[in-house]
């Protein structure tokens, strides 16, 4: 059995110019302990469905699909005190600027600690020994003194270690990361990616990378989702993606490195691969 | 943080110099002869006349006059009232209480209405709970309060006798003014139904200057919150798994309330122009009534020396909220 | 699977765009429609009253409003203390508010943008002291300071006018020094001062047209503003003196008459709330119109 599994996921937005659909009927299957990185340009829906599987969209947001399950559990019938007890505990998310996604009026001890507080029920003492571990794990130097930090007063590679620390607080079994490394520097790319892995490994869990950089697929992943404008195009394992990729998309993709730029111009994928076309040589 | 509030001080003076020039300008730039303007007196001799000019200091130049007028500022002299012959200082330490006991009830009551309102027409958006509380709130800031207050007083007071029509307690009731806030000083005073009393005779004058507080209160916390709940941390917030009370009321309010606190400091100066206003209306006792009438009565000295007095109580107050928006704001505090 | 049409037409643009914007917020529209008919039964007012606003009946001394016990048809709203029709001067009293809202609104804008645009362009010491004295006047509660002004003064509706329009200085004056300094650094004025623009122009031309949204916005919610402040003075006698028919000076009038004559107090007050509704329901909607944040996907 599958740790997290999705059949025919559609999700669609209530607009002002009518309902649209970000996510149109995308499946995928993600095991204990493997990687599987979701590839695609802005707007192929990516992040989305992983939102609307953590129930994190707004109420415009309309989620349906065949199957939505993880660890077993059915996730479209729970009811949200249900969903709240899984999400943050079991199956966690970081996102793309971490920064902004630490709450600036409070310290990052803070917003670790309440995880710990809510999720496991420890007392003051254990949460404040287990928050100095976690920011241990993620390579957090002067882990005591920082907890009393507020997030302005840190580094965008420090948050992003801040929100791995949480993410990871509960022990989950699923972590998705959405652009983990897209708004830091290169430096700190790598080496946040190399923590990612790490921690993966010596944990066990699923980790979902969604990202528009082939680098870092290459990188990372077991497996890999092709998607575009909400559809998924392709899948397969990694070696066999750069290899052999099946759909003209991907090779458009692949090809679509500064590297490959032969004129004056990087072509566009626009420019020889219709919508239509895209779709038509999508690989199930 | 000291840096700043020292920072904050030294804008505070020019302020201030600048508005004693004013009030200091202001019985000069009167029409009439000034010296039967500070005296009072309607008719005088020359010789009454010449007396009370060396004696005011009036027949010195104007820069000397002005300096004088500072010195006795910084001294606490503001001038005496013709019509009670006391100091302006005085009178205006009597009945300043009345006045901070109406305004702080008022800015309570909006706070505690106002805020909720406005998270809730948030949370709420594009629902007729929001359309209802954001309809009602600009309602509130687009009432005339001195006719809402005539409409409470027709309706409450004389149409059901549940509430009275002035002053700050029943007449049966007299006890010293220890603190010069009836609530305090009638729950001291032990007499029995006298608190209850000066309950009753605060509500109706409250709602009144409370209610264009409480709107804007409400809108403001409704766009601060519609901004708060768009952020990535709300996102994150979400994503541990807390309870929507808990994402709404701890992580979006704690950021929604710092524009929220800037605005509710602003208020003070709404509340002490209201509170002209309804004090007027209900014949409370407190420094914006003792203002207008001192304009009719031509008790000029009063008017100048209230005006100095109530832009330093602003300025303070002011200087108040910008330490305060200081130490929430963790951004400025370290 | 179903693929969603979604309809791409051109977007309209200029006056067109503005009013799709703000003809969607209903409550904005019922505002313009309410002001206008005011507008418009001000304009129109000798025409449109039945009876003088100040000739005075001793036949029908405070009588209630036409639906009620006693009263008359011809006399809609009742009349005052003196047999005065309140409809007609209510109607009359339109004139004033929305002259005074007027007058104000284009003293207080005009002089503001000016001393906001000095502040906000050349900066430094200028700016320092400008802004000082605005905090001078800030100091003072606005209905206060109206207030002594208008005893200075002396009471009357001009000298109210002027009054307000001073208080309400501060705000168009930082408003404006607000955007300009955040224009000013922007790189189209810069490539403007490149070209060879001089001061005046720079200012009035290249950066005063980028700033005039909330500009509108102020100017709408400083003439409701207006009207109330003038209705409180005239409420405190410091205002427009009886006889005239102001709204705040009838509710002054009327305030003996509060038990036994309801109708001489509420409708005066309804008056006025019903015109500073439509119009902060009118600024509220040209807020949403012009902020181009709120414009919807």
């Amino acid at each position: 059995m599958s740790l997290f599994e999705v059949e025919n996921l559609v999700v669609e937005f209530q607009t002002a110019a009518g309902p649209f659909r970000a996510v149109d009927g995308v499946s995928m299957k993600v095991n204990a302990g493997e990687v599987l990185a979701i590839v695609g340009e802005s707007g192929s829906g990516k992040s989305v469905s992983m939102l609307a599987a953590m129930g994190l969209l707004p109420w415009t947001a309309k989620v349906t699909a065949d199957k939505l399950q993880f660890n077993g559990i059915d996730l479209l019938g729970l009811s949200a005190s249900d969903r709240r007890k899984i999400v943050g505990k079991d199956i966690a998310m970081i996102f793309q600027e971490p920064v902004a996604s630490l709450n600036p009026c409070f310290t990052v001890g803070f917003q670790i600690e309440e995880v710990l507080r809510i999720h496991l029920g420890l007392d003051k003492k254990a949460r404040r020994a287990r928050a100095i571990e976690l920011f241990d794990l993620v390579g957090i130097p002067n882990p005591a003194e920082r907890l009393s930090h507020f997030p302005h007063q840190m580094s965008g590679g420090q948050c992003q270690r801040v929100m791995i620390a949480i993410a990871l607080s509960c022990n989950p079994k699923l972590l998705i990361a959405d652009e983990p490394t897209t708004a830091l520097d290169v430096t700190i790319q790598k080496q946040i990616l190399d923590l990612l892995m790490r921690l993966q490994a010596e944990h066990g869990m699923g980790l979902i990378i969604i990202t528009h950089n082939m680098g870092v697929v290459a990188e990372t992943a077991d497996r890999v989702i092709v998607q575009y404008k909400g559809r998924k195009i392709e899948e397969a394992d990694v070696l066999s993606l750069f290899e052999a990729p099946k759909s003209e998309y991907t090779r458009a993709l692949l090809s679509a490195l500064p590297d490959n730029a032969t004129g004056d111009r990087l072509p566009t994928i626009a420019e020889f691969l219709s919508d239509d076309q895209i779709f038509a040589g999508a690989v199930r | 943080m000291l840096r700043f509030i020292f920072g904050r001080l030294a804008v505070l003076i020019p302020t201030f110099i600048g508005v004693s020039i004013i009030a200091f300008s202001f019985i000069r730039l009167l029409p009439g002869d000034p010296v039967m303007l500070m005296s009072g007196e309607r008719v005088m001799s020359p010789e009454r006349h010449a007396q009370i000019m060396t004696d005011l200091g009036l027949d010195r130049p104007i820069y000397i006059q002005y300096f004088d007028y500072l010195v006795n500022l910084l001294h606490g002299d503001f001038g005496s009232s013709i019509v009670t012959k006391r100091a302006v200082l005085t009178d205006f330490m009597q009945l300043f209480p009345a006045t901070i006991e109406l305004s702080l009830c008022a800015i309570i009551l909006a706070v505690a209405l106002g805020v909720p309102a406005g998270v809730l027409a948030a949370v709420k958006r594009g629902t007729w709970l929001d359309q209802t509380l954001m309809g009602t709130a600009l309602v509130g800031y687009s009432m005339p309060i001195f006719w809402w207050g005539l409409l409470l007083v027709i309706f409450f007071s004389g149409y059901l006798g549940w509430t009275p029509v002035s002053g700050r307690i029943s007449l049966m009731y007299f006890f010293p003014q220890v603190t010069g806030f009836m609530l305090i000083d009638s729950l001291i005073s032990g007499q029995a139904g006298a608190f209850k009393s000066a309950v009753t005779y605060l509500i109706l004058p409250t709602i009144v200057l409370a209610t264009i507080p409480l709107a804007v209160i409400a809108r403001q916390t409704r766009s601060a919150m519609l901004e708060v709940l768009g952020e990535d941390y709300v996102r994150t917030a979400r994503s541990k798994g807390l309870s929507p009370f808990r994402v709404i009321g701890v992580h979006a309010l704690r950021n929604a309330l710092i524009p929220v606190i800037t605005t509710i400091g602003l208020q003070v100066g709404v509340l002490l122009a209201g509170a002209i206003l309804t004090e007027t209306i209900f014949s409370w006792p407190g420094i914006g009534k003792w203002m207008v009438d001192s304009v009719f009565k031509r008790d000029y000295q009063v008017v100048q020396g209230g005006l100095m007095l109530i832009a330093a109580v602003i300025m303070i107050v002011n200087l108040i909220v910008d330490v305060l928006y200081g130490f929430i704001n963790p951004r400025i505090r370290h | 699977m179903a693929v969603v049409e979604i309809k791409t037409t051109t977007p309209p643009t200029g006056l067109a765009e503005f009013w799709f914007y703000f003809s969607r917020n209903k409550g904005a529209v019922i505002g313009l429609v309410v002001f206008t008919i005011i507008l418009v039964l001000a304009i129109f007012a000798p025409i449109v009253t039945p009876h003088s606003p100040s000739i005075q009946n001793r036949d029908v001394l405070l009588l209630p409003p036409a639906l009620s016990a006693g009263g008359q048809w011809t006399y809609l709203l009742g009349t005052d203390a003196v047999g005065r029709d309140i409809l007609s001067r209510l109607i009359y009293g339109a004139r004033f508010s929305l002259f005074i809202g007027l007058v104000v609104v284009t003293l207080s804008v005009i002089s503001g943008v000016l001393v906001g645009l000095v502040a906000g362009y050349f900066r430094g010491r200028t700016d320092t002291i400008i802004m000082r004295v605005m905090d001078i006047i800030l100091a003072f509660p606005s209905l206060l300071l109206a207030l002594v002004l208008v005893a200075v003064l002396g009471p009357g509706l001009l000298n109210a006018m002027i009054a307000i329009s001073l208080v309400n200085l501060p705000h168009f004056v930082r408003l404006t020094r607000a955007a300009v300094m955040s224009e000013r650094t922007k790189d189209y004025v810069i490539a403007s001062r490149v070209a060879g623009a001089g001061t005046l122009r720079l200012m009035f031309l290249t950066i005063l047209p980028n700033c005039l949204a909330p500009l509108i916005v102020q100017a709408t919610l400083a003439f409701s503003a207006a009207i109330l402040d003038a209705a409180a003075l005239g409420f405190l006698g410091m205002g427009a003196q009886p006889p005239t028919p102001e709204w705040g000076t009838m509710l002054a009038e009327a305030r003996e008459f509060i038990q036994r004559a309801w109708w001489v107090v509420t409708f005066p007050g309804l008056a006025i709330l019903i015109t500073v509704l439509a119009i902060n329901l009118m600024g509220d909607g040209l807020r949403d119109a012009l902020d181009p944040k709120l414009k919807r996907s």
